[in-house]
């Protein structure tokens, strides 16, 4: 699923990462804990969060994740979206809350992001 | 014979400095990449550090990473001037966390970091002593060499 398929199911904004709108997405991850994220990420992965400070973008960061999408309206400050900008990340941002956000996506087939704990 | 090390690099950690976070972290990610390191030992590599270095800004009165490069391993060594970890076994054990509120609202602090950094790492070795802190030492192989 390309991240412009992702932004028309969510409604969503796009805060930086213009040119990235036409990336493939290969599965997803919702959470608001970022030692969860740095567990199962893996891949082309979009992550799902409440979450919107700093630690959000250093966490895809490190992982490699091309995508973040902020829900329930947590619109990140500034700073937090310039980091975005400055590490190449998009920052998508929905209305939905986690539930409904995550739901949508399962729903046009994207995958959950799984790996299995040794 | 001794090895010849093809970088090295040492990093000062902030405690509970939030906004600087992750900075270390992001700096060994390019430096790495800039010598064309395989970007999936990146990613592994950088996690680890990430989690070692948000275990210094949270848990410590502050610390460093060094980062050592080898033709045929990385090293990342981890060191604070911390509290120091009472039982080892026990906070390596996903889950377990003395993180305060704070820490849980910054995204952190829910007991995965240590099991992360050793999932990650391929050998892992940890030293630790109450009132002095702690030294993590984790070895990455480089495979196509």
């Amino acid at each position: 699923m390309r991240t412009k398929e992702i932004i028309k199911l969510l409604h969503a904004k796009v805060l930086a990462g213009e040119d990235m709108l036409n990336i493939e997405i290969t599965s997803a991850f919702g959470s608001d804990l970022m030692s969860d994220v740095l567990t199962f990420a893996h891949g082309k992965m979009i992550l799902l969060t409440g979450l919107n400070s700093n630690q959000v973008i250093r966490t895809a960061e490190m992982s490699d994740i091309p995508v973040i999408v902020f829900v329930r309206g947590r619109t990140p400050t500034q700073s937090v979206i310039n980091l975005a900008i400055e590490k190449g990340i998009c920052l998508l941002e929905t209305k939905f809350i986690m539930y409904e956000a995550c739901g949508k996506l399962y729903n046009a087939g994207l995958s959950p992001c799984i790996r299995l704990l040794q | 014979m001794k090895k010849e090390i093809l970088l090295e690099k040492n990093f000062t950690i902030i405690p509970g400095n939030f906004e600087l976070a992750g900075r270390s972290s992001s700096d060994i990610k390019y430096v790495l990449k800039k010598i064309g390191i395989d970007q999936e030992l990146i990613r592994r590599v950088c996690i680890a550090c990430y989690e070692a270095e948000m275990n210094i800004v949270i848990y410590t009165y502050g610390g460093s990473i060094k980062l050592k490069v080898f033709s045929d391993e990385i090293i990342v060594i981890a060191q604070d001037s911390g509290p120091g970890i009472a039982d080892i076994e026990v906070v390596l054990k996903d889950g377990y966390s003395t993180a305060s509120n704070y820490v849980l609202s910054q995204g952190f602090g829910a007991g995965r970091g240590l099991s992360n950094i050793k999932r990650y790492a391929d050998t892992f070795f940890i030293n630790s002593i109450i009132g002095s802190g702690t030294k993590m030492e984790l070895c990455f192989k480089i495979s196509n060499i």
